[in-house]
């Protein structure tokens, strides 16, 4: 790897390094009730939603209420969206004139957005209206990720407090995650990339003729104003089918940097808020720091996979040198603009949290750095995860870890005082079967369906990689495609859509009632019997329980997908 | 534990244990099982029409799925196979007697001992056994609890008081008791006992059931990555037969935990009773890992149950020697503990010796006169002498009474030794005060040391004592107590347990009084002493056969051994998957991708030894930690961290390496024996 290289990965350490622990801290003050800072000026704004929504900001919710109130939140969301993609073409803001989706696209579309994944079987720029892509899709940016952080809340309230039903109030957290995190980011963010060159207006789409002589569509649209969130928020659907990679999308190479950094915040800032809110900062930097090793685990070998030469291109005679001229490394599928480094990292950075933007493709990769794409995915988005939801899953996996190695202390497992028993291990197990339940199932199906096997455009353990890849991202709420398959089918929109929705709710339900079964407990004060879960040797601990549990789940698909295509050398050109 | 007779009644057990219904409560094994038929049913029916090497490869791998299924069973059965036993001596003792109940006009009728009824007056004379569990109401006697406790000492009961619960099955040896009778027959403490050690009653512990839990989704998640495997493998044209599939899955799946479970369960049980301990539920043993604060009484536990002589102090112009004299003589006929430790410091000391008495004339120690000592008629030109010993204030009545005078010398002697936590005993001679003698507790050697490994281990210790506070924190310090609770009544005692539990922390402690049995059921783990009430060890969730308090370590640190025994072997379990992975992997598809033969980093001779090998190692792996099962892993009172990252390291990292070993040992084996 070049120095260049190594340059862009420590620039975004450094700037997440000074931002991460500032914004938890903030986060921290945001989600723990009392004075926090801004109160003058978010505080009205606030009220008057209130006021208008009839939400009693002070109504506490027992956890059952909290999940009840995501889920009417999300159904009703849900049918609006729906509803929006199908009829498009009868409302305004749409200047291109495009139709209403079909049933089973929109389906998939709809609950793409709604949790969090941003899955797009279908291309931006000639099916979305520009109504659609703000009120709609960047809509469910923002509170998609905002139900994230409410869940990832209300798991933190529930290991602090004691003897209480109540989490906290789910339209409260909404609120005002979106109002004091996402938004102000945004706003700065939007204008920011609009300075680059990213574009925001309401136009159609214009056919120009370039200098070469040939004609060219270029699309308009709202998208500097999607385009922040999209990554702020670990969403991942551009206004553009070509994502991160189209020049409207990301310009240049400071944009890219930016929407990396924009990608890994927030999820990076939880932990820290985490540490502050149960008093402990180490239990935070445990967190942070299992998910950071992940992060650039993975990260570095994917621009170490992208960076070194392909094989294949190697003996079709390509140059793969780097020079003054080019960057160098498998440059198959990657923007010149930003060369085969800064893909591995953006890679890394899109699917180590549940965002899913590319600024390359994915399914160019070579099949290690695909295989590392893939697993990233399948640590289940948590390093460092979306917002919040990074948070929570990664504290799932401390609750697993406690259990299986805290009896070597000689006391039943506790995490924060908290006693992990019967009831939190059925919680922890629903949560850790039903992604994998999902991708599995799913994926075993699609390789034996006739109808499914259609879709696959590469033939062989490419091909088992792209299906795997398609259930993998979707299931784990990530919305990168591996591309190489059509995915706008019946059967891939409908069982993808609902890979979607098991991989959100089917977490997220749980996580509240183990913060609701955990609120009720009382704590053991911590001694010297104590199992250590603010250590080095509980990170270490967490770290293996990841790649262990994930490894041994994935391995046998993985050896058949990326490992066997890398071994035998049939890569995909 | 490796008594032959116990493993050859276990290897039939092992087979008993297949039954399914019975199977199906260790979802893990029931797997297994399912999985040995599925293979039998394949080895039959290719018989003949597969080639020779692949049903011999169905026959193999399914010899061994049923051996790891039968290891387990017997891994269990050898855990039950002592208390079995146990039960069987304890069932000849609970053989029918005869009762003599009195009925309420006074006339002895004969009742079978089964169909005595709760209240019933039973009069037990010399030499019979005790019908029932109950309450001695008339008499005293002395009775051998040995069936019981293995004790072979007598222990007295008696009505009224502390000492008047019996129990059923005991032998009355001198005297005649009446005891009413205070449980149903069949529900007797021998019943209970028997149930208990026999594992009949055993239940499923909450942190059992947890990881029961956790083990059957492993299971599931298993079931799943290796049932999808097969459409991907025919995707890849490499579709694999359902032995390999089965043979997989069973190796995935948490075979060693999920078959030595129920047995370090059974097996910790077990230790307790070793140690006459009786847990009247797992749950207790549990919360005794648990556990962050013991409660420990200070006479019997702390210190031993009486005061001793420590030191002679002399007032002014009398010598040492005099004092120890006039102790000695003034202790000679007292038959206390306190009297007889002022006659052996006396010799130690100085090396005065005991000696007969002449003329003399014993005073006993009375409640009003608080004194005790001898008046020695004068012989030989020895005048006569008149000693005393008792609390200060009595003996300076009697000295000031005798017509002498009282030095201003004492008081600062008696209120030194009163502060240090002592009792001063002061010594006079008609008229003259010569000294006092320094009593005090003599706290057990090594006791400090247990509490202060207790300490690292995060369990703070209070000590309950009736002692004024002054004396209670000299105890204490010397001791290494954290806190303690001086002047305790029993309502101080609750107080303290329920405060402590308000702050989360899990409270052990011991007691054999009726006035400790609120305190004993409110406690998370409430030893009863056997000498106790019956109201106590009914309170109690454990009872101390041997009635030593100072067990409760003992207990806190078998409950921990439970707990890490569990998670050491779980770790274990999980850890050892990697390995069996880069053995199956490769051996599956190698034929059809011959490069993922770079992933068989063990060198395995070829795919079916490989497969083989990773089943057998599965199936031996729980006859080789059958024993770590049985014994448990070696406790340490260290803190939790040390312990933590101990354990991590030799199972964790262990259970990762060491299968890649035993995989390529077994290996070498198979394949030098022709497995191909």
């Amino acid at each position: 790897m070049s120095a260049a290289a190594w340059a862009q990965v420590a620039i975004v350490v450094v700037a997440l390094a000074v931002a991460a622990p500032l914004l938890g801290r903030y986060l921290a003050r945001v989600y723990g009730g009392g004075a926090a800072p801004g109160d003058r000026i978010f505080g009205p704004v606030e009220r008057l939603i209130y006021r208008v929504c009839g939400i009693d900001p002070e109504g506490e919710q027992h956890w059952k209420v909290y999940a009840y109130s995501l889920l009417a939140f999300s159904f009703v969301s849900l049918l609006i969206l729906y509803a929006q993609v199908r009829l498009q073409g009868h409302l305004p803001l749409n200047p291109d004139h495009f139709k209403g989706m079909p049933p089973v696209l929109a389906f998939n579309t709809a609950v793409s957005f709604l949790t969090n994944t941003n899955w797009q079987n279908y291309a931006g720029e000639s099916t979305a209206a520009q109504l659609t892509q703000m009120a709609g899709f960047a809509f469910h940016n923002f509170v998609s990720a905002a139900a994230g952080a409410a869940v990832g809340v209300a798991l933190v309230r529930g290991l602090i407090r004691r003897r209480t039903g109540n989490l906290g109030n789910f339209w409260v957290d909404l609120t005002r995650t979106c109002t004091r995190v996402l938004l102000p980011i945004a706003i700065v963010g939007a204008l920011f990339f609009v300075s680059q060159g990213v574009v925001q207006n309401f136009h159609a789409a214009r056919t120009v003729t370039t200098v070469e002589g040939a004609t060219q569509t270029l699309p308009g649209g709202p998208v500097a104003s999607q385009e922040v969130i999209k990554e702020a928020g670990q969403n991942g659907g551009g206004p553009y089918n070509a994502n991160s990679s189209h020049p409207f999308e990301n310009p240049n190479p400071l944009s890219n940097g930016v929407q990396i950094f924009l990608i890994l915040l927030i999820p990076f800032s939880f932990p820290f808020a985490y540490g502050r809110m149960v008093g402990d900062r180490k239990q935070g930097y445990v967190v942070v720091a299992t998910m950071f090793v992940l992060w650039l685990g993975t990260s570095l070998a994917i621009m170490a996979f992208e960076t070194a030469p392909s094989p294949v291109l190697a003996q079709a005679g390509a140059s793969q040198a780097a020079t003054a001229t080019q960057s160098g490394g498998n440059m198959e599928g990657k923007e010149v603009r930003f060369g085969a480094a800064s893909c591995g990292l953006f890679a890394g950075s899109t699917t180590g949290t549940s965002t899913g933007a590319v600024n390359c493709a994915h399914d160019s990769l070579t099949p290690l750095a695909g295989g590392t794409v893939l697993l990233n995915i399948m640590f289940g988005e948590v390093d460092p995860g979306g917002t919040g939801s990074g948070l929570y899953g990664m504290l799932v996996f401390a609750l697993l870890a406690v259990f299986i190695a805290g009896l070597m202390v000689g006391r039943t497992p506790e995490y924060l005082g908290k006693k992990i028993q019967a009831a939190e291990m059925k919680l922890v197990v629903v949560y850790i079967l039903a992604v994998p339940l999902a991708i599995l199932t799913f994926s075993a199906a699609s390789v034996l369906l006739k109808a499914a096997l259609g879709s696959i455009f590469n033939p062989g353990p490419h091909g088992l990689s792209e299906v795997v890849y398609a259930f993998t991202s979707q299931a784990n709420n990530n919305g990168s495609a591996f591309a190489g398959l059509n995915g706008n089918t019946t059967w891939y929109n409908i069982t993808g859509g609902i890979a979607m929705l098991i991989g959100r709710f089917f977490l997220m339900i749980p996580v509240l009632a183990i913060a609701g079964s955990l609120a009720r407990k009382q704590p053991v004060p911590p001694s010297a019997g104590t199992f250590p879960t603010g250590s080095k040797l509980f990170f270490g601990l967490l770290l293996g329980v990841v790649i262990l549990v994930v490894g041994l789940t994935y391995f046998p698909v993985l050896a058949l997908g990326p490992i066997v295509e890398h071994l035998v050398g049939h890569f995909h050109v | 534990m490796f008594d032959p007779a116990i493993l050859r009644r276990a290897v039939g057990d092992a087979f008993r244990k297949l039954n399914p219904r019975q199977m199906w409560r260790n979802p893990v094994m029931f797997v297994v099982e399912v999985g040995s038929v599925l293979t039998t049913v394949l080895f039959f029916r290719d018989l003949g029409s597969a080639t020779a090497a692949n049903s011999a490869f169905t026959g193999l791998v399914s010899a061994w799925l049923w051996f790891t299924v039968l290891f387990a069973n017997f891994a269990e059965a050898v855990a039950e196979g002592r208390g079995k036993a146990q039960a069987d001596t304890l069932r000849k003792t609970r053989s029918e007697t005869v009762a003599h109940v009195r009925t309420a006009d006074g006339a002895l009728v004969e009742k079978p001992s089964s169909q005595l009824a709760v209240g019933d007056l039973c009069v037990v004379r010399p030499g019979q056994l005790i019908p029932g569990d109950g309450e001695v109401v008339e008499g005293i006697a002395s009775v051998d609890e040995s069936a019981i406790t293995g004790e072979s000492a007598p222990v007295i009961r008696e009505s009224g008081g502390d000492r008047s619960s019996v129990t059923g099955g005991t032998r009355v040896l001198s005297d005649e008791i009446v005891v009413r009778i205070s449980s149903k027959p069949g529900e007797s403490f021998l019943d209970r006992m028997i149930a208990l050690v026999e594992g009949a009653s055993r239940q499923k512990t909450p942190n059992e059931i947890a990881l029961n839990i956790l083990l059957a989704g492993l299971t599931i998640i298993f079931l799943l990555a290796v049932v999808s495997l097969q459409p991907f493998a025919m995707y890849s044209h490499a579709q694999q037969t359902i032995t390999v599939l089965v043979a997989l899955l069973v190796c995935l799946i948490p075979t060693t935990i999920g078959g030595l479970l129920s047995a370090i369960g059974i097996a910790g049980m077990d230790r307790l009773v070793q140690r006459n301990v009786l847990a009247m539920s797992g749950r207790a043993v549990e919360a005794a890992g648990d556990c962050s604060t013991l409660l420990l009484d200070k006479t019997g536990t702390i210190t031993l149950g009486n005061r001793q002589a420590a030191e002679f102090l002399p007032l002014q112009g009398v010598s040492e020697e005099d004092l120890a004299d006039a102790a000695q003589l003034s202790s000679l006929a007292d038959e206390t503990p306190e009297g007889r430790s002022i006659v052996v410091l006396a010799k130690e000391r100085y090396g005065l010796r005991e000696r007969e008495l002449v003329g003399a004339t014993l005073v006993a120690f009375t409640a009003q006169t608080r004194m005790s000592g001898v008046d020695l008629q004068a012989h030989d030109g020895v005048p006569a002498r008149s000693i005393r010993k008792g609390a200060t204030d009595s003996v300076r009545r009697w000295v000031t009474e005798q017509g002498g005078h009282v030095p201003d010398g004492l008081e600062p002697i008696v209120e030194r030794i009163s502060t240090s936590g002592g009792t001063p005993l002061v010594v006079a001679d008609n008229t003259r005060v010569f000294g006092v003698i320094h009593l005090k507790d003599i706290v057990k050697s090594g006791i400090a040391e247990r509490f202060e490994g207790l300490r690292k281990m995060g369990i703070r210790t209070v000590m309950i004592t009736g002692d004024n506070p002054l004396t209670a924190a000299a105890i204490a310090k010397e001791a290494g107590v954290d806190d303690f609770l001086a002047e305790a009544t029993p309502e101080d005692k609750m107080a303290l347990i329920k405060k402590e539990q308000s702050g989360g922390f899990l409270v052990a402690m011991t007691g054999d009084g009726t006035n400790d049995a609120p305190a004993l059921a409110q406690a998370d783990v409430g030893v009863a002493m056997n000498t106790g009430t019956q109201a106590a060890k009914e309170a109690g969730n454990m009872v101390d056969l041997d009635s030593n308090p100072t067990k409760l370590i003992e207990i806190v640190e078998i409950g921990k051994q439970l707990l890490i025994t569990r998670g050491s072997l779980t770790t274990f379990s999980i850890a050892n998957d990697v390995a069996k992975y880069f053995a199956i992997i490769p051996a599956m598809f190698q034929d059809v991708f011959r490069p993922l033969r770079t992933l068989n980093v063990m060198h395995l001779a070829n795919p079916h030894s490989a497969i083989l090998s990773a089943v057998i190692f599965n199936a031996l792996i729980i006859v080789a930690l059958i024993p770590l099962a049985l014994k448990g892993v070696k406790f340490r009172p260290l803190g939790a961290a040390a312990v933590l990252r101990r354990n991590l390291l030799i199972y964790g990292v262990g259970g990762v390496i060491a299968p890649f070993i035993g995989i390529k040992i077994i290996d070498v084996v198979i394949s030098a024996a022709g497995v191909h």
